[in-house]
């Protein structure tokens, strides 16, 4: 008889695995990449092919050759952080930049720190904010949308965001009714017939997705939740102070990265607190400082910029210890 | 504007003058008064930190040392006899000499001496091994191979022997008592280092009778005594079906080692013994008593032996002598030194 | 909605494969070794030596320590050997082997099988009955009965919480007790509450053993005083924390006991033992224990005697061993991973599980995402992925101020972690650390 095994207890493991729970982010990025394909057309999927194989490349490559570990690019922790990085620039990038960035998110945001699960930031937000700060012309010309066989390909006409729009009007002295009137409605903006980086365009899209990892359970409310309700509850306090200086706090959620940023890259295990209570400031935290970036930055956009200097803050919260057993009041 | 600049200079001056009148008295009031030899003995010390004195640090160790005024109970494995002798101006009391020592495995159940009885799935950590079972190879004392002593270990003088699974003390070791108390069964021991770092101890701490003991492991003690019996300077003790050498009795005179029916008693850096003329050789030490002969060679040098010498020379010893006669010791020689090198 | 804990815990699959088996008796062996030490505790001492005859029912061992268990002669014969041998824990210790030949009981202990419902012993006599017949905790930890009803002063009992839960999977030794010895189990509750001198019991049952629920509820009707809870499924409901907050809402303080909270819990196996000890006065020398897993032809319960090989019920139950990787004694969640199959049934062994060789071997560790699902699941509200750091790195201090002691290794944090770390093991490092350095403090 060949020898029992012996280990320490339990003896039986959940089917979970890390690979479940990536490949899971994936899916739920499959209808906002559809959105994407629809309005981008070709441009979009060379803008994703690129960055996804570009990721993965270095990925194998730097676990293999530098860290000298098995490459693990199945588990799909990278095919993540390509389609992120890819949803988060202009569907008319040039190759090069985007394998620029590629490297930057997998080498500098990932794997300098030690590989998956031991980076402080956002890899594929780090990847985009470099690109953002380096190239600063080729990332924010956007071109406008426009949907697959309704014209024929031709040089895509590039025009600057909802954010933009409004960003430049109110900063120029326009009215806010003016300002409105030159951005896409509520239904263009929640399906994506606007301008903007690929991924980010269809909230509706997004908001599918995000609902489906909720549902899955690979993100908890806590920080989708509290993100959304700082949002809406600070821009709307704004907006309620003066309507004519600030948007209404509908017109920020679905505008640029918000549904991206809320579901996708808030969320992302890695970067955020471990305890929901740490998860709920780090949420509330985002919210404030994407609409104070927002209103009152250089940028139109702020999401990234948000999430990143509270992914600084991460090891701070997750100091807050979880609710211990023996501690709750006798009821 | 000069009279700004006046002021200023004005003010600045009262306030460092008023300042440094404060902070005087201050420093007066709570002025701590320290021996100035703590931090000569500290500054002599040499700054491992490693604890092998049983003080927190050396300054630590200093400290106690200054304060005691004396130096009898106080030892730094690190720096020896020599370190010693060289504080004692310094403290201006006597150095007390004690003798170099080493740190011994006192187990030999490699892969092949003792097999596994099962197939352990898990992180190889010696605290935590010791808690789950006996042990791989069933022996419920036995090395669990975890190196928990090495990890210990601050000096380099230990690793893990892949082909064992055995930790080995190298013959750098400073005896500084860290693997001592990693060791969760309490398997590494402290133990006189012999002229030339000859050593002979009892490579087994199985407490059990000498069936069960033998079941696990083939080079057990079986606790049957035959050391016991044959030793002449009553070094040996029996404890619990297990034999103990105690090394300020014993003068390595190597018959135990030859009794031994399951070669539990190791010997290190020996020559290789002649077929025949084994008992006059085993008297020798006995002639010059180890003491002594500790304290000559020894005493001089305690800082990390060279341990090349003494080895070279007894393997090229081991190669010649067992070619020119073969016996039937000549197995069990080799057998030895296999032992030996598994062990050392 | 029903009743459970409050923090934490996994719902692993339930895998009951032996739950409609019915308690069958298992024939006496050849030659039983009874560990003198199967409780929690300081072991008992032998009384007898070999070549000694002994009765069934006879005491062989005296546990003469506060927190020591005595131990009854499960069989008729001669003491073979007094001898230490590896028992189910995978150390070896001490035992008395006999050679078993037919049974002659002791004096004074009832074999009728009529059920006796009147209870005449004195609370005082009944804790002493207790103490005598050597009854540990069936549940699995095997702490000494008698002294959870040691009330010191001050200390005012309210309820006597008793543990049908059974929430570790495969395991049904205790859903089969509780509807096949559900009458005597009941008395009992009865015995203890009077031994306890408390009026107020409730019998926690998890939701997936409907037909026990309904049975203990009707039986309990002619009882005063107690309810029977039916509890929502979940794991670690059986510990005993968890099931005083699933039913009552109390919590105990870390570093207490369920007494400061006015409680004692015991499980059913327990009830029943006190049963025959006080009514019948027989002592503790058979329970239940399941065989099961997937390599398992018949997956059975097992009435058996303390001290018969695991062997002899692997081959009853027509098991696959040459099959299975790994061999549990006791749940596939809190049970040990025994090293062979040549060991005896002890007072805790509650169920033997056979796992597939396929499923033995841990997979490969991977790198923490830091999920958070571990400290989600923590019953205890702990942050296992921080322990599991600060244990391999054995920082005792560190350890302590994170309130690893606390921890009940009920290994949902293993179970549930997507990356396959073994976080309870690096755990345990920390804990044995911590425990050494608090006992050496103590000590000074």
């Amino acid at each position: 008889m060949s020898l029992l095994v012996v280990s320490g207890s339990p003896h039986v493991h959940g089917d979970l695995t890390t690979k479940k729970i990536m490949w899971g982010v994936v899916y739920a990025m499959i209808p906002a990449l559809l959105v994407s394909f629809y309005f981008f057309g070709m441009g979009a999927v060379k803008v994703v092919l690129v960055s996804v194989v570009a990721s993965l490349f270095f990925e194998w490559v730097i676990t293999k050759y530098l860290l000298k570990q098995k490459p693990q690019i199945t588990d799909g922790s990278a095919l993540i952080t390509g389609i992120l990085l890819a949803f988060n620039v202009p569907s008319n990038l040039p190759v090069w930049i985007i394998i620029v960035g590629a490297l930057v998110a997998i080498g500098i945001g990932k794997m300098s720190f030690g590989g998956l699960g031991k980076n402080p930031f956002n890899p594929a937000l780090v990847g985009r904010v470099f690109l953002l700060i380096s190239f600063p012309v080729q990332m924010t010309s956007w071109p406008t949308p426009i949907p697959m066989f309704k014209a024929p390909m031709l040089d895509a006409i590039t025009g600057p965001t909802p954010l933009g729009v409004v960003k430049e009007g109110l900063r120029n002295g326009e009215s806010m009714e003016s300002v409105m009137s030159q951005v896409p409605d509520y239904v263009n903006l929640l399906l994506g017939y606007n301008a903007g980086s690929l991924g980010e365009v269809s909230a509706l899209a997004l908001l599918l997705g995000g609902l489906y990892m909720l549902f899955r359970k690979i993100i908890t409310w806590h920080v989708p939740m509290s993100y959304m309700a700082t949002v809406l509850i600070f821009s709307g306090i704004l907006w309620l102070v003066d309507p004519n200086a600030y948007v209404n706090p509908l017109f920020h959620l679905v505008t640029g990265g918000m549904m991206l940023g809320i579901f996708y890259m808030a969320t992302d295990m890695v970067t955020s607190p471990m305890t929901p209570v740490g998860q709920i400031i780090f949420g509330v935290g985002v919210g404030l400082l994407t609409i104070i970036i927002r209103v009152w930055a250089a940028y139109p956009e702020g999401v990234s910029f948000a999430i990143l200097i509270m992914n600084a803050a991460v090891p701070l919260l997750n100091k807050i210890k979880p609710k211990r057993f023996g501690e709750v009041v006798k009821a | 504007m000069d009279s700004g600049i006046i002021t200023a200079l004005v003010t600045l001056s009262a306030i460092g003058a008023v300042a440094a009148v404060v902070l005087y008295f201050i420093a007066q009031k709570f002025k701590v008064i320290e021996d100035p030899r703590i931090d000569d003995v500290t500054d002599a010390l040499p700054g491992a930190n490693c604890g092998g004195c049983g003080y927190a640090g050396c300054r630590a160790f200093a400290e106690a040392m200054v304060k005691e005024g004396t130096m009898e109970g106080f030892f730094c494995p690190v720096g020896g006899n020599d370190l010693m002798k060289s504080l004692s101006p310094l403290l201006g009391v006597e150095a007390v000499e004690k003798k170099p020592q080493i740190a011994v495995l006192r187990c030999n159940g490699s892969v092949k001496n003792s097999p596994a009885k099962y197939n352990y799935d898990g992180p190889k950590n010696c605290t935590f091994t010791h808690t789950l079972s006996s042990g791989e190879g069933g022996c419920m004392f036995g090395c669990l191979g975890g190196g928990e002593c090495v990890d210990a270990c601050d000096f380099d003088a230990m690793y893990m022997d892949p082909e064992t699974g055995l930790p080995v003390v190298k013959d750098n070791c400073v005896a500084c008592n860290a693997c001592v108390l990693a060791c969760p069964r309490d398997l590494l021991e402290l133990r006189n280092r012999g002229p030339k770092d000859k050593r002979i101890f009892v490579a087994c701490m199985n407490q059990e009778k000498g069936g069960p003991a033998k079941k696990n492991c083939s080079v057990a003690c079986i606790g049957c005594a035959a050391c016991f019996k044959v030793c002449p300077h009553d070094a040996i003790t029996m404890n619990n079906n297990l034999a103990y050498i105690d090394y300020e009795k014993c003068t390595l005179c190597r018959k135990c080692v030859e009794v031994c029916p399951t070669d539990a008693i190791h010997e290190i850096n020996f020559k290789p013994r002649p077929p025949k003329a084994e008992v006059t050789k085993g008297d020798e030490p006995k002639k010059a008593p180890v003491k002594k002969a500790v304290v000559v060679e020894e005493g001089a040098a305690p800082a990390p032996r060279p341990a090349k010498e003494p080895r070279a020379e007894s393997t090229e010893v081991a190669i010649e002598k067992p070619k020119a006669t073969s016996t039937t010791s000549e197995k069990k020689e080799e057998n030895k030194s296999e032992n030996q090198n598994n062990n050392q | 909605m029903l009743k459970t804990f409050r923090i934490g815990g996994v719902h692993p699959k339930e895998n009951k494969m032996s739950a409609t088996a019915p308690i069958e008796v298992m024939e006496h062996p050849k030659r039983a070794v009874v560990p003198v030490s199967q409780h929690l505790g300081v072991p008992a001492k032998a009384l007898v030596k070999k070549g000694d005859f002994v009765k069934t029912g006879q005491m062989i061992a005296k546990g003469e320590a506060f927190i020591s268990a005595n131990v009854h002669s499960p069989f008729t014969g001669k003491v073979f050997k007094v001898e230490e041998t590896l028992d189910s824990t995978g150390f070896r210790r001490m035992a008395v082997i006999i050679d078993v030949e037919p049974d002659q009981w002791m004096e004074g202990i009832d074999l009728k099988t009529e059920i006796k419902r009147d209870i005449d012993l004195s609370p005082e006599e009944i804790v002493k009955k207790i103490h005598e017949n050597g009854i540990v905790g069936m549940g699995g930890a095997t702490f000494p009965t008698h002294v959870k009803y040691m009330v010191p002063e001050g200390k005012k009992v309210e309820y006597l919480i008793i543990n049908g839960v059974e929430c570790e999977p495969y395991l049904t030794s205790d859903h089969r007790l509780m509807l096949e010895k559900g009458e005597e189990m009941m008395i009992g509750i009865a015995i203890l509450m009077k031994g306890l001198k408390v009026n107020k019991c409730i019998i926690g049952v998890e939701n997936n053993k409907p037909d026990a629920i309904a049975l203990l509820k009707d039986i309990a009707l002619k009882y005063q005083g107690i309810t029977v809870e039916p509890l929502k499924v979940q794991y670690p409901q059986g510990g005993e924390k968890q099931l005083i907050d699933a039913v009552l809402r109390r919590q105990v303080p870390a570093g207490k006991l369920p007494l400061d909270v006015g409680c004692v819990v015991n499980n059913v196996g327990t009830c029943f033992a006190v049963y025959e000890a006080v009514q019948k006065n027989k002592p503790l020398i058979e329970r239940i224990v399941t065989v099961t897993g997937k390599p398992v032809k018949k997956p059975s319960n097992f009435l058996v005697r303390i001290g018969t090989p695991v062997d002899m019920l692997l081959s009853k139950a027509e098991a696959d061993v040459e099959a299975s990787g790994k061999i549990i004694n006791g749940g596939p969640m809190m049970g040990k991973a025994l090293v062979t199959t040549d060991v005896p049934v002890t007072k805790g062994t509650s169920g033997i599980l056979l796992m597939e060789i396929a499923e033995s071997n841990r997979k490969e560790e991977q790198n923490c995402i830091r999920c958070s699902k571990c400290t989600t699941v923590c019953p205890q509200g702990l942050e296992p992925h921080l322990l599991k750091v600060l244990g391999k790195r054995m920082d005792a201090e560190a350890c302590e101020v994170e309130r690893i002691m606390d921890c009940i290794e009920c290994g949902s944090c293993v179970y549930t972690c997507p990356a396959q770390i073994p976080l309870l093991d690096y755990i345990r490092i920390g804990k044995a650390k911590t425990g050494a350095m608090i006992r050496n403090r103590s000590r000074k």
